[in-house]
């Protein structure tokens, strides 16, 4: 694998301003993307996810902004350039993958005429080889009879086969970086790994760099090179899949760790986390998860924590952090002698 | 905060949460009244239609002339100029006369009356008529709603003020003839408010549909209530929005309605004309220059209706800000 | 595709026939037209005859069939006032009131459709508010003081325009239309726009928000992510699928336009059918009004049958042979 950096993403704050104050979604969050590379973001619904996804893409609906950080692509910023250059960018260099097919294609055009468009927009080519490329590109993601489905309106395919139409229109014009938003989410769960094992197949054909956004930690396992877990806006931990699946240390990811069914198929019992995410109008001061993390300590209620590195993963949390290492050392063992 | 700041981060901004304000508080804090502060459009068109409710109201009080009493008409009167003086008592006509003499600003005021309590008359028929026939649509199914629906899809094919104008021909075709002007008021508020029924039956319809299958109307109709008052006592609070906005669209469309028929003079009698009658009286006179007559009736009019549209849009984009 | 024109066709025959129904209800209860028609003068003896001819003394059923022959047969009855029969009065009058439909109506869903769009893509535009501020304003301002204002201003104070009548008319197949000559169009102008524009409102306000609609949607979303340019994303993407909608509610609206001729007839004294049903309300000749229900029933539901049928041609998705696959 190539370390060649495909997308930076530094301190990225996105802003919605509301009459009672503004809101913040995304919050200082921070990551990479390598050529080839697939990362995974994963937390509960309004953590954030996708808000990072279209603030990459710069689709964020208004009167949402991006107010701090950097985006760049291939060392190049992307978060600060016109609508029009963006635009160019969109589909072209960053390709997008959402959660239902079922509304992504416009129902009154063919399959094929949505994918020569999308092509022609950003290649010059003519009408007919763009035609060969849009059977091409539908042959590559598994839809049979692509010489002739191409004239099919999106209504007269499956599920699955037309989120195999979004992830061919997605490649279309041969982007350095995929954003897929929970693309399986939708789907039969039958489906759903032949999309993810598809996905990954192409994107390791090409080269491609994938932000994979989901809540599913198997598909997580499954497919992803590294993973970046997100609370409430803020990256609570980042590192290679491995390392934050099988020895996590935010407790926040440890908790989603215990609450997901381990792919071995171990008898032990489930474990939750006690309570919810914060509402964005409700984040309280320091750590956000300070309310339903077992091991706070004083520093999680005043200071907010940010990312260091933890044994192979960084983390954002005062537990690793030398000041406090005693004052959490001290928190356990009182806990344990409650618990005994 | 300030502690938070350390280490580099900046601040995150803070949300204020109100909770346990009095009613009146959490009302001034509620998105219907902040957008109907940010909104002057709203404020004038709310103010301008509570003006002409009160002008409406107090019309006998505030009008200088009783223009229906022929007793108190001097033809002599007849088209005087707007702010000119009443050669006989000396008064000042601040809109002009008629051609009768009558005084311009109090035959507004009196066809005002008339306007206004023909539209709310009729949009509370039509109110009444359609909450009571979509509850029945609703909550009976069966060929019952099959018939109400399948009558409702067949008038909403067809515009209400052209519905209204039928019924309308119809209603005064059975009044016995010499009972025709006197009843002529009612037959128009029965057409317009049965022209304006649909939109009203269809919402009521939708939401019994939701609410009869829910478990605490069967629970109550096990304990013994009436499935009638529980879903009445349901039903009800969940459509005041959307019924809100349909009244006020309708109030609109009603006092629209009212003023088409008046004026092409197959609405209120020339003894209780409404401002449609004034405005077909005001057109014979601007071939020969007397604007006012017909000037000063459009301008109420307009008046009335844009401040109705005005809140009933506004109404609707804030209770439903999905729309906007 | 041929089940669902039948059924269409069939519930459009059924709306006929009730509506049919209703016109003959209107000829048997309402009032006594015998009243009506003879002058003070006539005798009992005078009355009960024509009562006899008129066939109002059978019963309910058979005067109802005997209705529905004569309507299928082209009889209408006899105006009780003119005395002439009703589908002569009603045919002279049809062309005068179908040109002015159809010159407003096309002005209205030209114009509609086009500012609709406009609006809804720049619709934070100062342009696109004011448009909408006084489109507003053209809904609340009711059809006959549009026409009022129109000729006040336009007939009597700048006088370059004619307040009433058709103007010169030439004949195209027998048939007088006033659109061929400069006097007769000059005297459509002021009709017909008076008719277009509350129409033209209605249009544009109804494209505008279900574009908006339509702008919200996943593929427009998706169609932004692959880099499409506005203007394909607008015309391309958005404008046909927010004109499904549409063709319904401008169907509707064309229809509205032969109701709403009722009151700019009245206005410019336009000699149409509409203007002959207000006339016939007001004296209650009932042969007339229960022909014009009948007839703009028909109208109505030729146009909505049309419109279901346009549906056709423009939503693949209910194309005969499409989506059996998967849903």
């Amino acid at each position: 694998m190539s370390e060649e950096i495909v997308l930076t993403v530094e301190d990225l704050i996105v802003e919605f301003p509301t009459r009672k104050g503004i809101l913040r979604p995304v919050d200082r969050v921070n990551f990479n993307i390598k050529k080839g590379e697939i990362l995974g973001v994963v937390g509960e619904s309004g953590a954030g996810k996708s808000m990072c996804g279209s603030a990459i893409v710069g689709l964020i609906d208004r009167p949402g902004r991006i107010t701090g950080g950097e985006i760049r692509l291939q060392n190049e910023r992307i978060d600060n350039i016109s609508h029009e250059r963006m635009r160019k960018i969109r589909g072209r260099r960053i390709g997008m993958v959402f959660q239902d097919p079922l509304t992504s294609l416009n129902p009154l055009m063919t399959v094929g005429e949505q994918i020569m468009e999308t092509i022609r927009v950003h290649l010059k080519i003519s009408e007919a080889e763009a035609r060969q490329r849009a059977i091409a590109a539908l042959e590559e993601v598994g839809i049979p009879a692509a010489s002739s489905r191409v004239d099919a309106y999106p209504h007269q395919f499956s599920g699955g086969m037309r989120q195999r139409v979004v992830i061919a229109l997605a490649l279309a014009a041969e982007p350095e970086l995929i954003i897929a938003d929970e693309p399986t989410t939708a789907l039969d769960v039958s489906v759903q790994a032949q999309i993810m094992a598809l996905l990954k197949k192409l994107c390791h054909e090409r080269g491609t760099a994938v932000m994979l956004i989901t809540h599913d930690m198997g598909v997580i396992a499954e497919t992803t090179d590294r993973v970046a877990v997100l609370y409430a806006g803020r990256l609570a931990e980042i590192g290679p899949t491995k390392d934050v699946l099988s020895n996590p240390s935010h407790p926040y990811t440890i908790g989603l760790m215990a609450s997901t069914p381990s792919p071995t198929g171990s008898t032990e019992r489930l474990s939750q986390i006690p309570g919810s995410m914060p509402n964005l109008r409700a984040i309280p001061q320091g750590c956000a998860f300070n309310q339903r993390c077992t091991k706070a300590i004083s520093a999680c209620f005043k200071h907010l924590p940010i990312l260091e590195p933890v044994d192979k993963t960084d983390v954002a949390c005062w537990l690793y952090d030398e000041a406090y290492k005693d004052e959490a050392a001290e928190q356990s063992k009182t806990q344990l002698k409650e618990g005994a | 905060m300030t502690e938070e700041t350390q280490r580099g981060a900046s601040a995150r901004p803070v949300f204020k949460e109100d909770e346990h304000l009095p009613f009146w508080k959490r009302w001034m804090d509620t998105d219907i009244w902040h957008s109907y502060k940010k909104s002057p459009v709203i404020i004038i068109a709310s103010i301008a239609f509570m003006l002409l409710i009160l002008s409406a109201i107090f019309a006998p009080l505030i009008s200088p002339y009783t223009p229906f009493d022929p007793g108190s008409l001097n033809l002599m009167n007849g088209f005087t100029e707007p702010m000119s003086k009443n050669d006989f008592t000396g008064d000042y006509f601040f809109l002009g006369t008629d051609d009768q003499g009558r005084d311009v600003f109090s035959t507004i005021l009196f066809g005002l009356r008339i306007s206004l309590f023909v539209g709310l008359a009729a949009v509370l028929f039509a109110m009444t008529l359609g909450v009571i026939l979509g509850l029945i649509s609703g909550y009976l199914g069966g060929w019952v709603d099959g018939v109400i629906m399948r009558v409702a899809d067949i008038q909403m094919t067809f515009p209400s003020i052209m519905v209204a104008m039928l019924l309308y021909g119809v209603g005064k075709g059975l009044t016995p003839p010499d009972l025709r002007d006197e009843m002529a008021l009612v037959v128009l508020i029965i057409s317009i408010g049965l022209s304006e029924w649909v939109q009203f039956a269809r919402t009521v319809r939708g939401a019994t549909l939701v609410e009869r299958e829910k478990e605490y109307v069967q629970a109550g109709h096990l304990i013994g209530l009436s499935k009638w008052a529980i879903m009445l006592r349901h039903i009800l609070p969940n459509v005041t929005g959307p019924i809100l906005v349909i009244a006020t669209i309708s109030l609109a469309l009603a006092i629209i309605a009212e003023a088409t028929l008046s004026f092409l003079g197959v609405g209120a009698p020339k003894t209780e004309p409404s401002l449609g009658t004034l405005i077909n009286v005001g057109r014979q006179f601007i071939l020969s220059g007397e604007w006012w007559i017909l000037l000063f009736p459009s301008l109420t009019l307009l008046a009335l209706a844009l401040s109705v549209n005005l809140f009933g849009d506004w109404l609707r984009d804030v209770l439903n800000p999905k729309l906007r | 595709m041929l089940a669902f024109v039948i059924r269409r066709v069939g519930e459009a025959l059924l709306v006929l026939f009730i509506v049919a129904l209703v016109s003959f209800a209107m000829f048997k209860f309402m009032g006594d037209p015998i009243q009506s028609m003879v002058g003070q003068e006539a005798t009992l003896v005078d009355q009960e005859e024509l009562r006899e001819r008129l066939g109002l003394n059978d019963p309910f059923p058979v005067q109802y069939v005997a209705y529905l022959g004569r309507v299928l047969s082209g009889e209408f009855g006899i105006s009780y006032r003119v005395g002439l029969p009703v589908e002569e009065i009603i045919l002279d009058r049809l062309p005068a009131t179908l040109e002015l439909a159809l010159l407003s109506g096309l002005i209205a869903i030209s114009l509609g459709i086009f500012l609709g769009i406009y609006t809804a893509i720049r619709r934070d535009g100062f342009v696109a508010h004011f448009i909408m501020t006084t489109s507003l304003i053209g809904v609340s301002l009711p059809t006959f003081l549009i026409g009022v204002f129109l000729i006040w201003i336009f007939a009597v104070e700048l006088n370059v325009l004619p307040s009433y009548g058709r103007g010169e008319t030439l004949d195209v197949f027998g048939v007088p239309l006033s659109i061929f000559t400069l006097d007769g169009l000059k005297s459509m102008i002021l009709p017909a726009v008076t008719l277009g524009l509350y129409q033209m409102t209605l249009i544009m306000r109804l494209v505008r928000s279900e574009m908006l609609e339509v702008l919200r949607t996943d593929f427009i979303r998706f169609a932004r992510a692959r880099g499409l340019s506005n203007k394909a994303i607008n015309f391309r993407h958005a404008l046909k699928n927010t004109l499904v909608p549409v063709i319904t509610v401008t169907g509707l609206q064309l229809g509205s336009i032969i109701a709403f001729a009722i009151i700019t007839e009245t206005v410019f004294q336009w000699p149409g059918v509409g203007l002959l049903f207000i006339n016939a309300v007001n004296v209650v000749d009932i042969p007339i009004m229960s022909t014009y229900l009948l007839l703009v029933a028909v109208i109505f539901v030729t146009i909505n049958l049309i419109v279901d049928l346009l549906y056709f041609s423009i939503d693949p998705r209910l194309k005969v042979g499409g989506g059996s696959k998967g849903h």
